[in-house]
């Protein structure tokens, strides 16, 4: 599983660089529109809900839940790609980990939390794992 | 009620299926020799080109090939949607005047491609790209997961099954075997949908569409054009077009895609309801994707599309004749689907679908949906 992320390729893109380079701290920082009070995305110069590009960028709790899931099994491990939805709101794609990649071991609205997994080329990437029972 | 804009013919190329020997553009000309064949018109009344999935410049290759300098063209690509869309805006085009007989066609070799190492259509690669960038890093870089996803989430919201789902395969292939151009013709059973391996979690394999090669056109002109023309007049009844978002994860609800809108719409402009259609062509790039068109066009409520394809309604002979040529899952694929719902659609309202044949077809509704559930393209067409 760790296999296909450290394999697919990542450059981080120029409006992207804060969340890659908190990635590597191992923080969840998004976007956020101060003129909506609201995260949101993926980063892009203007807020996709109102146009304005008054935006900041702010830490995440890194909790959320399971949108929705797959299991893929195009590769030698099969692996649970997810839609996490986080408490503050905006979804994200991710994977998850730490759970078997198996349909009966995930579910939709299940608790997950941050974690992050170092890519042998220097670059952390988010992924998500059940929330430990203190977090939920 | 009436737009006054026809469709005059619709075709496929002289073969499709598995086509090694035949280029994607070569199957663009085939088809548009047949359709406009099957119109009564010759290729120099074409006056406006519709196309896409080919090339960077779709509309100028395709004209340069056909002979055609075409005042009117476009090449909006939306996903399989596209060509229903194509059809929405030549029906637009045709009423104000701006073109006359209007040309949409499709070519795709994308089984055979993969056999000379050729991308299937253009593809960009600029990892700063936001699916490169949000989700093919995760594994979602072709529909399969993309729509895996939607459908994990309709199962858990509405208690949508893998038997449901498993319907929709059996039934399409029913009407596949009925189809002489259908490439899978082997009746299937729920149990063996079920026992197909998982592609991609909700999905087995026999939920998935097929990968051929194949190339399929269709003619637009004027109903009062069509009339001297000596063939069926298909009318367009109400068309619409409407786009949600480009990556899964930013699709706002993923139990309720674009086909809402659109379904809506086009009933609207119509002037008739889902209870008034007698036959339906809905993409099917999984037996998910027609579910839950189904449930957005108004054919049941959200969350009911499992019962309503239960117990093989939509097969033929069932009180809902749906994908009657046997679809993307049954009878052909080739990666943008949206045109051969036209073209059964076409076929069944002008009755020349022989063993398939829906009695008394006159009011037939199609629905492309392109992208990961992020266009759709509706078009309601009546037989006049």
């Amino acid at each position: 599983m760790t296999g296909m992320l450290n394999a697919a390729p990542l450059s981080p893109a120029p409006e992207a660089r804060p969340f890659w380079e908190a990635a590597n701290r191992h923080e969840l920082l998004l976007p956020f529109c101060v003129t909506c009070q609201q995260f949101f995305f993926y980063p892009r110069p203007l807020c996709p809900r109102c146009g304005t590009r008054d935006l900041d960028w702010r830490r995440c709790s890194g909790q959320g839940r399971v949108y929705t899931y797959c299991v893929q099994y195009q590769t030698a491990v099969p692996f649970v790609t997810v839609i996490v939805e986080l408490v503050e709101g905006p979804r994200l794609m991710s994977i998850l980990v730490d759970v078997a990649p198996d349909p009966a071991a995930v579910r939709c609205d299940m608790p997950v939390e941050v974690a992050f997994v170092d890519r042998p080329d220097g670059q952390s990437l988010p992924v998500f794992r059940p929330a430990s029972p203190v977090s939920r | 009620m009436s737009t006054g804009v026809a469709v005059v013919g619709a075709a496929e190329a002289d073969e499709i299926g598995v086509v090694p020997h035949k280029s994607a553009v070569q199957m663009h000309a085939e088809a548009a020799a047949n359709a406009l064949a099957h119109a009564n018109l010759s290729l120099t009344a074409v006056d406006a080109l519709f196309t896409c999935g080919l090339d960077f410049m779709p509309s100028l290759l395709v004209a340069e090939y056909l002979g055609l300098r075409p005042r009117y063209a476009n090449s909006d690509s939306i996903g399989g949607s596209s060509f229903v869309a194509h059809l929405h805006e030549a029906t637009r085009a045709i009423r104000t005047g701006e073109c006359e007989v209007a040309l949409i066609t499709h070519g795709e070799t994308r089984r055979s491609n993969r056999k000379r190492g050729v991308s299937p259509r253009p593809a960009h690669d600029d990892p700063w790209l936001p699916d490169w960038q949000w989700e093919r890093i995760y594994g979602v870089q072709a529909p399969p997961p993309a729509y895996a996803l939607a459908a994990t989430r309709h199962m858990h919201e509405y208690g949508t099954t893998s038997e449901h789902l498993a319907e929709i395969a059996v039934a399409t292939r029913r009407w596949a075997a009925l189809n002489p151009m259908a490439y899978k013709r082997q009746p299937i059973t729920v149990d063996d949908v079920l026992s197909s391996p998982w592609l991609v979690y909700p999905f087995h394999q026999l939920d998935c569409c097929l990968v051929t090669d194949s190339g399929g056109a269709v003619v637009l002109t004027s109903t009062g054009r069509a009339r001297s023309l000596g063939v069926p007049v298909v009318e367009v009844l109400g068309s619409a077009v409407a786009l949600s978002h480009y990556g899964i994860s930013q699709m706002p609800d993923l139990t309720r895609t674009p086909a809402a809108i659109t379904g809506a719409e086009a009933f609207r402009q119509a002037g008739v309801t889902p209870a008034d259609i007698d036959v339906a062509q809905l993409y099917d790039s999984f037996t998910y994707t027609v579910l839950v068109t189904l449930e957005d066009l108004g054919f049941c409520a959200k969350g009911e599309g499992g019962d309503f394809v239960s117990h093989q309604r939509t097969a033929p002979g069932g009180e809902f004749p749906l994908n009657t040529s046997g679809g993307g899952l049954s009878y052909n694929h080739p990666g943008m689907f949206g045109m051969y719902l036209m073209i059964e659609a076409v076929r069944q309202l002008r009755g020349e679908c022989g063993q398939r044949q829906v009695a008394g077809a006159e009011l037939a509704l199609v629905n492309g949906i392109g992208g990961y559930l992020s266009s759709a393209a509706t078009a309601i067409l009546g037989k006049v």
